[in-house]
């Protein structure tokens, strides 16, 4: 096979190439799509916003009122890392879940007809709705101060990467059902199928401390459990917080009795979001 | 010889029970536009979509470009252009920032991409709406775009199926504008399914498909030399009667197509004073024509393409005379 530069007409003819670099450029230009686009759709953003502001200060103020945090923590204190990882997993899922619009309008063929591996084309779309939903966060930290919670950049940097390996877990989650259901119409309701319970499941709006025996046991196989949990060990980790506010807001996650540290948490989410990235490959058929 | 731009033999592909490509052995030469021409459903999407890699056959091979579609799939990616009949634009993204997509996932250079860019948009005319959101593009617009989305990475060979379909005629006569400029400027193969007839018309070489196999494969000129008859369609009182009085009177097989009585017949004007004269039925419109290369696909395949569009009806009723004929001078 000869690599050559022919000039032919007015189109100069480029050399084929191929090997990782090649890959990781394409993976980078799908990942760029997913930010022009994000950047573009405005309105999105701005419901996407609207929504966790609802969650926080209307239905946070609301349960506060009923709620005893056994402290002078503020309910809306706890609230604060669940509604961030509400915001960024629902956008993040939709994110995934969007490959059904490029297949209704056939941009998901020029994805696929191209000289490069799905690995590429999937990995870029999970990084770049990651990316989206992660940096549309950023204004939400900005209201923190008004729960309580302190501003501080190692804090932070923590959640932002937190949020960025639920936000990936998601996306993923959203690229595996586009794989399978084909439909605009039956993809949404899907998602949301499956987004709600892990919500609810996580530790996000209510504190798991004193849940029944059954609703334990989900929570503890819940995947965004271990995101939502590491948050708010983060946040409580950077205030003031009596231990006995910390056990009733934020218990630690036990299996058979054994606490499970924090890093390990992490690790069980990363895991399971990376066999979500996998699974969606295999899922994928190149002749869609 | 030099290595064909794309070589098949024994195509075969099943779905289930249907046969959707039954047996395809074809040769097309390097800078040569070629035109695949059937009805829908006549297999044509499904041979394009097994040279471009994103169907396996059933069995058979198939190379473009010296590469093998089903082992060398990257290779052959690599080197062909796609215009498929469906858009597969993105709406949201720019004209430009369409072609850059394209350009960093086919890993043209950095260097020449912009350089690129400008040359395929100037090409289909573009060039001033460039930066310009796909969504504010008309029908048109779009294809041209994906035609130099097709050609950014400078393919060996451009496959178009349908470029055409949906736009109205202006539209479709401007397409066939930048495929002929394409045509005498670029070292490149083109690969065109159609089955509009006229748009056939451009092609060098021409091969006509149905039900899945090759009827004939042959220039548009040595095709339409073939059938020597000129094409009589007629208008009668009594339609069947005029079918069985051409036959016993005059020797003519005819045949009801698109709604006319119709039969071929070699010096066709000269015919028409013995209709009258024998016949003996009210004739209320006479229609002769010069061979087109929709006779040509009526002879090789007993059908207009409109008749096989509507649903095959012709099929079965009998073989067509200049199909036999046809079928004779092979």
């Amino acid at each position: 096979m000869t690599v050559t530069t022919a000039t032919t007409g007015t189109l100069t003819r480029p050399p084929v190439v191929g090997g990782f670099t090649h890959e990781v450029r394409a993976a980078a230009m799908v990942w760029r799509r997913e930010m022009i686009r994000f950047g573009r759709d405005r309105a999105r953003m701005f419901a996407m916003l609207l929504q966790p502001l609802l969650f926080l200060f209307v239905l946070g103020t609301g349960l506060a009122s009923i709620i005893d945090t056994g402290s002078d923590v503020d309910f809306t204190t706890f609230l604060f890392p669940g509604v961030l990882a509400m915001s960024v997993l629902f956008s993040a899922a939709f994110a995934g879940v969007s490959l059904v619009w490029d297949r209704e309008f056939g941009f998901l063929r020029e994805m696929l007809v191209a000289p490069v591996g799905k690995f590429a084309i999937i990995a870029g779309k999970c990084l770049g709705g990651a990316t989206a939903a992660t940096a549309q966060s950023l204004v939400l930290f900005a209201l923190a101060g008004l729960v309580g919670v302190p501003y501080h950049p190692v804090l932070l940097l923590e959640l932002l990467g937190l949020l960025f390996i639920g936000a990936f877990m998601l996306t993923a989650m959203g690229v595996l059902l586009s794989a399978r259901i084909k439909q605009i119409q039956a993809a949404m309701p899907t998602s949301q199928l499956i987004i709600m319970p892990m919500m609810f499941l996580s530790g996000a709006l209510f504190p798991m401390a004193n849940l029944p025996e059954w609703l334990a046991v989900l929570t503890r196989l819940n995947p965004l459990t271990y995101v939502v949990q590491p948050m708010r060990y983060a946040i409580f980790q950077h205030m003031d917080i009596p231990a006995s506010a910390w056990a009733a807001l934020d218990p630690t996650i036990t299996w058979f009795g054994w606490t499970v540290p924090v890093g390990l948490q992490i690790l069980v989410a990363v895991g399971f979001a990376t066999m979500v990235l996998a699974a969606s490959m295999l899922a994928f058929d190149r002749t869609d | 010889m030099a290595e064909p731009a794309v070589r098949v033999r024994g195509l075969t592909k099943t779905y289930g029970e249907i046969e959707a490509v039954r047996g395809i052995d074809l040769d097309v030469a390097e800078r040569e536009m070629f035109g695949f021409l059937g009805p829908n459903g006549a297999g044509k999407t499904t041979t394009i979509k097994i040279l471009c890699t994103l169907a396996d056959a059933t069995a058979g091979t198939a190379t473009v470009a010296g590469h093998d579609v089903r082992t060398e799939r990257a290779a052959v990616r690599g080197r062909i252009g796609l215009v498929f009949q469906e858009p597969t634009l993105d709406a949201y993204l720019t004209a430009e920032q369409n072609l850059r997509f394209h350009g960093e996932l086919y890993g043209v250079p950095r260097a020449l991409l912009r350089e690129r860019m400008d040359e395929v948009l100037t090409m289909v005319g573009l060039a001033d709406r460039r930066r310009d959101l796909v969504a504010t593009y008309s029908g048109g617009m779009r294809r041209r775009l994906e035609i130099a989305r097709g050609l950014l990475h400078a393919p060996a060979v451009l496959f178009l199926d349908e470029p055409t379909i949906g736009l109205d005629p202006q539209t479709r006569a401007a397409i066939w504008d930048h495929i002929a400029t394409l045509r005498r400027t670029e070292d490149i193969t083109v690969f065109v399914t159609t089955h509009y007839m006229e748009e056939a018309e451009h092609c060098d070489r021409i091969a006509i498909i149905d039900n899945g196999q090759l009827a004939v494969t042959d220039t548009p000129e040595a095709l339409k030399a073939r059938i020597g008859a000129d094409r009589v369609q007629i208008r009668t009182d009594d339609d069947p009667t005029a079918i069985v009085r051409l036959r016993e009177r005059l020797g003519v097989q005819a045949a009801m197509h698109e709604g006319m009585v119709t039969f071929s017949v070699p010096g066709g004007a000269e015919f028409v004073p013995k209709l009258f004269a024998e016949l003996g039925l009210g004739i209320g419109t006479v229609t002769v024509t010069r061979p087109s290369l929709d006779d040509v696909f009526m002879a090789y395949t007993g059908r207009t393409i409109r008749d096989a569009e509507a649903g095959g009806g012709g099929r079965g009723g009998g073989m067509h005379p200049m199909r036999m004929m046809a079928r004779g001078r092979r």
